[in-house]
């Protein structure tokens, strides 16, 4: 089989899917084996996931020249996908793979895998699962429950492993809806707001994705495709008016003048092939793009000059040295043409990679979310039920920055750079201002949210810390802390999510001043909380600490005043965790003797996220590892195209 | 007008004109047998659906068939030139093919939800499915003219027996109201679109589209300016008029919720549908042969003069509709009239890919054409069943919908979320193609050294955005009511009945929500079918190349 790893990320996405199907057959009034049967749908994709893990992990080795020559980079096992379409070796283990599926627009079924999506997607199955287990307080609605949870999930994976940017759009826009009816039907008092504000903000969102996606597929990659590919775009091309224009000597004259080839040359592959053009979603060739804009801008600071002899194309360095070799009338002009291709394209004017990045930037911005598009989280958050909030906060929100880091850098690298400082700016006011406002907080779920939002700026703040010092090993670091933040921030936030909801299920209640006591009835569920609390603040030892330190450190380089500024909100973010710990946990309250302390299930749910979070904190070496790779080659590639 | 040897070619011609006009003919037929069918004692008292279904099949297959092939045509995936018929009044080529085949499927459609609704009743079938076909007749007139003559006559062969249809409901006296709103405001616009006939028409001495618009296009050059006679300005923005009219785009859509709430729900889908999609395919053929897009037009001269001020009209036409469409939905509380506000606004949407005068841009419209067949026909099916069980089209009656009805709720989400343009469903596929045109159009003009045409569908590209998210409130706040809130018995302590809508419509409205499923996830066929169906027309309006194209090779 030669896409054997089409089929199992192909699984991975649709399992969740079969088994919501399967939901549909149950009869009425089984309620519990509805239950189940979902559970055993996210526990088996949990598995495949986990099969694909291990298969990853060995790619790594197997790969000719192993991680070293760029096995852990999406891009350079892209690059050796497109070239083995020359007839060079297939690999059914590249967890690379893409099969047409709207063949009209080249729209491909595109799946693929390195270390960022695959941190995510273990992220995802896992707290999928947990979640999973956390729904069994859900008694209205069971099958709808179940059917849409289970559709979330195939939306959240499909999400991370799109490498097609329509693709990608489709599976980001079908999270939406199941999302709006689980908030919606299952939430709090003020469900339908949240429901209703969740799905407007994203969708806006979307059309600011979507306007992006358009312009980078009416750009003209010809240059940056293998000469195979553009040679089919010919073929196409010449069925096609074949087929509509027949004999018809007028309209042909008509094309002919407009695209400035011969009459006699229309049979003719390579002259066809001279004038046509590519169009693509892939967003591999698209971030190829993305570093050759990159390559011709010049810099701001006039550290680079640009131009377009430090573009790096394929397509353009064949006609040059062409050129060279044989340097007759028609190959000049040819190069011209290809020159012109790249200097012409608006893809490639400052102008356009400034409103491109800001729609993509403000478009996964707002999932994130960042300051000042944040307001739907506390309210949505606060009204979802708990196993919604857990997947809400511990997947959803990481969409936003993986759609930043795979999307939005990669291909417009050249504003990413140029706005940096703006960036970070935005990160720093989301970490403050998260901060400041969690304290303010007296619903337990709101202080959790907003204690998101100060935690997902370090994510925006560490992928910003835009800088080549040292090769740009500090932007590597702060990038890889951005990571570590993400995968931290998603198992601590699904872990206090979940805790506040045990609370809130023998209290009825979330004031954080009405609690107190809690430690005396609830030495287990205390001993937990203060694990996942602990882990939130960022105490060494657990997941959140590295994460912050490493993008910390990173921003130190780029600009000290922010460094200190996200330092410090550390001491802020330790004030509120500490001053809820002493409200909900510590002192003595007679009210509350009575509480059963956590059940089986409530264990089950929380010992695999406290688990992971001191694994994650004490063996950071044991994530970074295979993920570091795909990070830092991303890095390492950018700075060689900017020089020192 | 009529020289002798016009005559001579409509009788050379006749018999292969015929075979071209079969699926009309059919429905002709179609129409007499189920008058003559009520003289015999034995079907005086049968419901008559059968046979309107198995004309509007025998026409449809005869479309079909046209489209494969049959008759000594060739199929739709050739190279046709366009095929005048009856002396040039019709015109025969993909872009008719196609949207026959689409009004008839259609027309099909609709018989069949009638006879699960029941609407008409036995004693009213032979009258109500004489008054659908003859309807649909004119809407394939409408399709298929090449001659300001064929243009009234379609759309007042498409408008008379819809009047009627309007006011179907004898007994209820808002249909009768809607029936006769619909007639005052029709007449006008009749007559307004005659007058601009007879002013083009006086002009130019001729009332062909293609001669016309050759013509048209020499008395506008580029950089002329606006600076031409009130004759033509007038002309134009009548005509314009008229099939604004039919098509509901505002400031000329004030006929149109007062109808769809009066009228019968299966009429209503009838009118949104197939009366919306003739005057589009109307409007396009229009546009894009005074544009010079269409191959019949084998004018010298550049028509980007023409498109400089079609391109911006028909955008803001289409702004204004989108938009106001869809701001007017909001406070709608009538399903039915939501949904007609919601047409208005597709209506815009489509206007939208016309406006960007490509090629591709009326593939797209073709393409957004079949998805709203399918999402619209689908809602409004639903409230016609509904209506039959819950006695109201209120949105309040449909609280808590998915706990009595559950397959139907989840069918009317799965076409409100369509029109919403949610993936993976076809309406998202439909509006992404829309959008796609805008973009594409916008740098083709500037490619061509008209920036400021393409700055218009640049602007229209982000309106047709912000409308979608526009539109998010009054799709989900349907959405919100059936499912998230809940009935009055649940409110009360009590289960809430189920609805027990027939088996049969519930298989009905679950079919088009699967088509609907299906087409936006497998939707490359259907957008290759559609690219098939603008084969006449040219990529975009000749500029300077034709005179450079015509010195080397005689049209």
């Amino acid at each position: 089989m030669q896409e054997i790893d089409l089929i199992w990320m192909s699984l991975l996405i649709f399992i969740p899917t079969v088994f919501a199907i399967g939901l549909l057959l149950f009869p009425k009034g089984w309620e519990e084996g509805m239950r189940w049967w979902s559970l055993f749908g996210t526990a088996l994709t949990l598995g495949v996931s986990l099969v694909i893990f291990i298969w990853y992990l060995q790619m790594n080795q197997t790969f000719p020249g192993g991680a070293a020559s760029g096995s852990a980079s999406l891009s350079a096992r892209a690059d050796a996908l497109d070239n083995a379409q020359l007839g060079a070796v297939q690999k059914g283990y590249d967890w690379l793979g893409r099969v047409p599926w709207i063949p009209r627009f080249s729209i491909n079924y595109y799946l693929g895998l390195d270390g960022i999506s695959m941190a995510l997607i273990l992220l995802t199955t896992v707290v999928s699962f947990v979640a999973m287990i956390a729904s069994w307080r859900i008694d209205r609605y069971v099958r709808g429950y179940c059917i849409l949870f289970l559709l979330l999930e195939t939306g959240m994976v499909g999400t991370f492993l799109a490498l097609d940017f329509f693709l990608f759009y489709i599976f980001w826009e079908v999270m939406l809806l199941p999302m709006y009816f689980l908030i919606g039907i299952w939430g709090g008092p003020r469900r339908e707001y949240a429901a209703i504000k969740f799905f407007l903000y994203t969708l806006l969102g979307s059309v600011f994705i979507l306007i992006a996606l358009l312009a980078f597929y009416f750009t003209d990659v010809r240059d940056f495709v293998p000469q195979q590919v553009v040679d089919q775009a010919a073929r196409d091309r010449m069925t096609e008016d074949q087929r509509r224009l027949g004999g018809r000597d007028y309209e042909r004259a008509l094309l002919r003048v407009r695209d400035g080839i011969e009459v006699t040359d229309q049979g003719d592959v390579k002259k066809v092939g001279e004038a046509v053009a590519v169009n693509t979603f892939d967003l591999m060739v698209l971030q190829r793009v993305g570093q050759a804009a990159l390559q011709y801008l010049p810099d701001r600071d006039g550290r680079r000059a640009g131009g377009i002899d430090a573009v790096e194309s394929p397509g353009l360095k064949a006609a040059r040295d062409e050129a060279k070799k044989n340097p007759t009338a028609k190959n000049q002009a040819l190069l011209k043409a290809a020159e012109g291709r790249v200097t012409g394209q608006s893809f490639f004017t400052q102008g356009f990679q400034y409103t491109m990045f800001l729609l993509l930037f403000v478009g996964f911005a707002i999932k994130l979310p960042m300051f000042p598009f944040h307001t739907w989280l506390p309210d949505a958050h606060v009204e979802a039920p708990t196993p919604i909030s857990m997947i809400l906060a511990g997947i959803l929100l990481k969409m936003g920055g993986y759609g930043i880091l795979r999307i939005a850098y990669p291909i417009c690298p050249w504003a990413a750079e140029s706005l940096a400082w703006w960036v970070s700016l935005f990160g720093i006011i989301n970490i403050v201002y998260g901060a400041f406002a969690a304290m303010a907080q007296t619903d337990f779920k709101k202080l959790v949210a907003y204690s998101s939002i100060s935690h997902m700026g370090y994510v925006i703040l560490g992928i910003a810390v835009w800088s080549v010092a040292k090769g740009g090993d500090y932007w590597a670091f702060g990038m890889n802390g951005a990571m570590y933040q993400m995968l931290g921030h998603g198992i601590s936030s699904a872990g206090m999510f979940f805790l506040v909801g045990v609370i809130y299920d023998r209290a009825h209640h979330r004031n954080l001043d009405n609690f107190r006591g809690l430690a005396e009835p609830m030495p287990l569920y205390t001993g937990m909380s203060a694990v996942i609390f602990f882990a939130g603040m960022g105490l060494p030892g657990l997941c959140g600490f590295i994460g912050e330190v490493m993008v910390v450190l990173a921003t130190w380089e780029f600009s000290k005043v922010f460094a200190v500024l996200a330092a410090i909100t550390v001491v802020i973010t330790a004030a509120y965790i500490l001053w809820t710990i002493q409200r909900v946990y510590l002192g003595v309250n007679p009210a509350y003797k009575n509480y059963k302390d956590m059940d089986l299930r409530e264990i089950a749910c929380a010992v695999p996220l406290v688990v992971l979070a001191v694994v994650l904190g004490v063996a950071p070496q044991w994530v970074l590892s295979w993920m570091e790779p795909s990070v830092s080659h991303f890095i390492t590639q950018q700075v060689a195209r900017m020089g020192p | 007008m009529f020289r002798p040897e016009y005559i001579t070619d409509l009788e050379a011609g006749l018999a292969r004109d015929a075979v071209a006009f079969l699926p009309e003919l059919i429905l002709c037929v179609g129409i007499v047998l189920l008058l003559l069918l009520r003289l015999f004692r034995a079907f005086d008292r049968v419901h008559l659906g059968w046979v309107a279904l198995g004309s509007s099949v025998a026409a449809l297959a005869a479309a079909v068939g046209q489209w494969q092939g049959a008759y000594g045509f060739e199929p739709l995936e050739q190279p046709r030139d366009s095929l005048p018929l009856f002396s040039g009044l019709l015109v025969y080529d993909n872009f008719t093919i196609y949207l026959r085949v689409f009004l008839l499927v259609f027309t099909a459609l609709i018989i069949w939800l009638t006879m699960l609704t029941g609407i008409p009743d036995r004693e009213d079938s032979a009258d109500f499915y004489c008054l659908l076909f003859g309807a649909t007749l004119g809407m394939c007139l409408m399709s298929s003219a090449n001659h300001l003559l064929m243009v009234f006559i379609g759309v007042e062969m498409a408008s008379l027996p819809s009047y009627a249809l309007a006011g179907f409901l004898k007994g209820r006296r808002q249909s009768s109201e809607a029936s006769l709103k619909y007639v005052v405001y029709g007449g006008g616009a009749s007559g307004v679109m005659l007058y601009g006939i007879s002013l083009l028409a006086g002009k130019f001495g001729t009332a062909s589209l293609p001669a016309l618009a050759g013509q048209y296009i020499a008395a506008l050059q580029p950089g002329g300016g606006l600076g031409v006679d009130a004759v033509l300005v007038l002309g134009t923005l009548f005509l314009v008029i008229g099939i604004a009219f039919k098509l509901a785009a505002v400031p000329f859509h004030f006929w149109c919720p007062d109808v769809f709430e009066g009228a019968s729900a299966e009429v209503a889908g009838f009118l949104s549908v197939a009366s919306k999609g003739a005057a589009l395919a109307l409007l396009g053929r229009v546009v894009f042969t005074f544009g010079g897009l269409d191959r019949a037009v084998t004018t010298q001269a550049s028509s980007l003069g023409v498109a400089e001020y079609l391109l911006p009209t028909l955008a803001v036409f289409a702004a204004v509709t989108a938009t106001f469409g869809n701001l007017a939905a909001y406070l709608q509380t009538n399903l039915k009239r939501l949904l007609a506000y919601s047409t208005i606004a597709h209506a815009g949407y489509m206007m939208m890919g016309l406006a960007a005068l490509t090629r591709d841009g009326a593939g797209a419209v073709l393409f957004y054409l079949i998805a709203y067949l399918f999402m619209n026909l689908g809602a409004f099916a639903v409230v016609a069943i509904l209506r039959n069980q819950t006695g109201s089209e209120d949105l309040s009656s449909f609280r808590g919908l998915v706990r009595r009805a559950p397959v139907l709720t989840v069918a009317l989400s799965v076409f409100l979320l369509s029109l919403l343009g949610i993936p993976p469903l076809v309406g998202f596929a439909a509006k992404f193609q829309i959008f796609r045109v805008l973009y594409e159009g916008g740098q083709h003009y500037g490619n061509i050294g008209q920036p400021h045409l393409g700055y218009w569908l640049y602007a229209l590209l982000v309106i047709g955005g912000l409308n979608t998210v526009l539109s998010v409130v009054y799709y989900l706040k349907v959405l919100k009511v059936m499912i998230l809130e809940t009935t009055l018995e649940e409110v009360e302590g009590r289960p809430s009945p189920p609805l027990g809508a027939p088996g049969a419509s519930v298989l009905y409205a679950s079919l088009l929500a699967v088509v609907i499923l299906v087409a936006g996830i497998l939707w490359d066929p259907l957008a290759r079918v559609s690219d098939r169906g603008v084969d006449r027309f040219r990529d975009s309006p000749p500029g300077k190349e034709v005179a450079r194209a015509a010195t080397e090779v005689r049209p």
